[in-house]
């Protein structure tokens, strides 16, 4: 018995959630994405890093289809980006994405701004949202915040909001677009803390993130990225102390 | 009453100044009726050209081009002519294309009487104007507020519903108010179309008067009091749409 609940965590464990195909995006004549491939494990901790202008925030944006792919193939759940006929609801409330720039609707308070798009979009019960975003916004720690309108917030708060809000969507994958880059360093601290946990409760997170010891730290999987192309993956243990490809390297010691 | 009456009529006795209003009641009614006939012109020409603004604005963002051009034409042509001869163009030029029907004496009627033609002309005139301040505020709206909301799976539609028209609105609150400002003083050029209004029913008085003075003073301050009553309507629902630590652009 012991041993089939093992294989079975295994199975999930192994079970590609995001799969990418050999993606090609250009915005005019500039080609940001030349062929990206990765897949993404259920409950995996996937960071991208890379310089800036590498194509990792596009990549993202592909995933869940505010920007829409040239060629290839990207896979959530089973469901294809890249389709004409695509169900663009079916999978954005997959898909949580937190920007660099929080992006709260500001006419709105903290709650409503986690509370919104379940209502107005998935049209569930007022109440039983409501009762779901105070769980959320408890978790971010901002549960005194509730009547706060985001002006009223300090950035990591502001982006604590922010992640509540995406997940009161419950999706299944979380993505962070260098979520603490607009951030002074203490309250990167508070946001951090926040994935830390989300990560720990198993959820599937893609990372495109400049905070190394984060990376080293939370994910499983590491991809660096340059000019469009993924340069080197790994194990995020071994990635940093013995990336191989010289271009990587390079990188590191800038940053580390 | 009596008393306010009396004291006019004395007013007039020992200085001249003669306010046959407030103490000749057929004047007084008559000058009554003629700003309630302004109230009336203002209110249905800044509802209906907020009307021909949201619609405007929202005409500029589809795809089918021609239809882009006409909103493009519209405004150009409602934004550089006089609005008295837009006023002339529609109830002169257009009133005598459209059809007439017969009234109970037999005679040939217009289907739009000057009144609604001058609601028609403010607001079209306005309206043009509130066009291009309603884009600038849907524009103002920062590109990665709607993206996120596109990232929560709102369509373009409930996007616009729930989240750029209420940050549009208040970002352009402040031109709104002026052009609808400047509009509630426009409605008296529909004295030029001999709709009773204010202006025109005290050009009435003082030609029985023959107190022009006193009746142009008396038109100022009527204007004055309504444009001042409509600027703190406006006013407060600005600050009805104020949110705590959010300054629209």
């Amino acid at each position: 018995m012991v041993g089939e609940g093992v294989m079975a965590m295994d199975k999930a464990l192994k079970e590609p959630q995001v799969v990418i195909t050999d993606v090609h995006k250009s915005f005019g004549t500039v080609q940001v994405l030349k062929g990206v491939s990765m897949s993404v494990r259920k409950s995996e901790v996937v960071c991208i890093i890379g310089p800036s202008g590498s194509g990792k925030s596009t990549l993202l944006r592909c995933i869940n289809a505010l920007v829409p792919i040239d060629k290839g193939s990207i896979k959530v759940d089973g469901i294809e980006v890249n389709d004409p006929k695509l169900d663009e609801l079916a999978l954005r409330r997959r898909v949580g994405i937190v920007f660099q720039s929080y992006n709260l609707f500001p006419h709105r308070t903290a709650l409503q701004n986690i509370m919104m798009a379940p209502v107005h979009v998935l049209r569930q019960d007022k109440a039983e949202v409501e009762a779901r975003a105070r769980k959320l916004l408890a978790k971010v720690r901002l549960s005194e915040k509730a009547d706060s309108y985001p002006g009223e917030l300090s950035g990591g708060q502001q982006q604590r909001v922010a992640i509540a809000r995406s997940l009161c969507m419950m999706p299944d994958v979380m993505m962070f677009d260098e979520v603490t880059a607009a951030l002074d360093p203490e309250t990167v601290k508070e946001v951090l803390n926040t994935i830390r946990e989300l990560a720990a409760e198993g959820m599937t997170c893609i990372l495109v993130t400049h905070e190394m010891g984060f990376a080293r730290e939370v994910a499983d999987t590491v991809h660096f990225t340059d000019h469009g192309r993924i340069v080197e993956s790994g194990d995020a243990k071994a990635f940093f102390t013995s990336a191989s490809d010289p271009r990587t390297r390079e990188f590191l010691t800038q940053v580390l | 009453m009596e008393s306010i009456q009396a004291w006019f009529r004395r007013l007039y006795d020992e200085t001249g100044i003669n306010l046959t209003i407030f103490y000749d009641p057929w004047d007084g009614l008559k000058y009554l009726k003629g700003i309630g006939l302004t109230i009336e012109l203002a209110v249905l020409s800044v509802l209906l050209s907020l009307v021909v603004g949201v619609v405007g604005a929202w005409l500029q963002g589809v795809r089918f081009a021609p239809l882009r051009w006409l909103v493009y034409g519209y405004i150009q042509f409602f934004r550089n002519t006089p609005p008295l001869a837009q006023l002339y163009f529609f109830y002169f030029g257009l009133g005598a294309l459209v059809p007439t029907t017969t009234n109970a004496f037999g005679l040939a009627e217009p289907i739009l009487n000057n009144f609604q033609w001058a609601v028609i002309a403010l607001s079209f005139f306005a309206g043009a104007f509130n066009v291009e301040i309603f884009r600038s505020g849907i524009e103002a709206v920062p590109h990665t507020t709607v993206e996120a909301a596109r990232a929560l799976g709102y369509s373009r539609l409930k996007s616009y519903i729930h989240i750029v028209l209420p940050l549009a609105i208040r970002i352009c609150l402040p031109s709104l108010n002026n052009n609808l400002v400047n509009l509630v003083k426009t409605t008296a050029i529909a004295y030029a179309i001999a709709v009773p209004e204010a202006l025109y029913v005290a050009n009435q008085l003082w030609s029985d008067n023959l107190n022009v003075p006193e009746m142009m003073n008396v038109v100022l301050v009527t204007y004055l009091t309504l444009v001042g009553l409509f600027v703190f309507g406006v006013s407060r629902i600005e600050r009805a749409l104020h949110v705590p630590g959010y300054t629209p652009s």
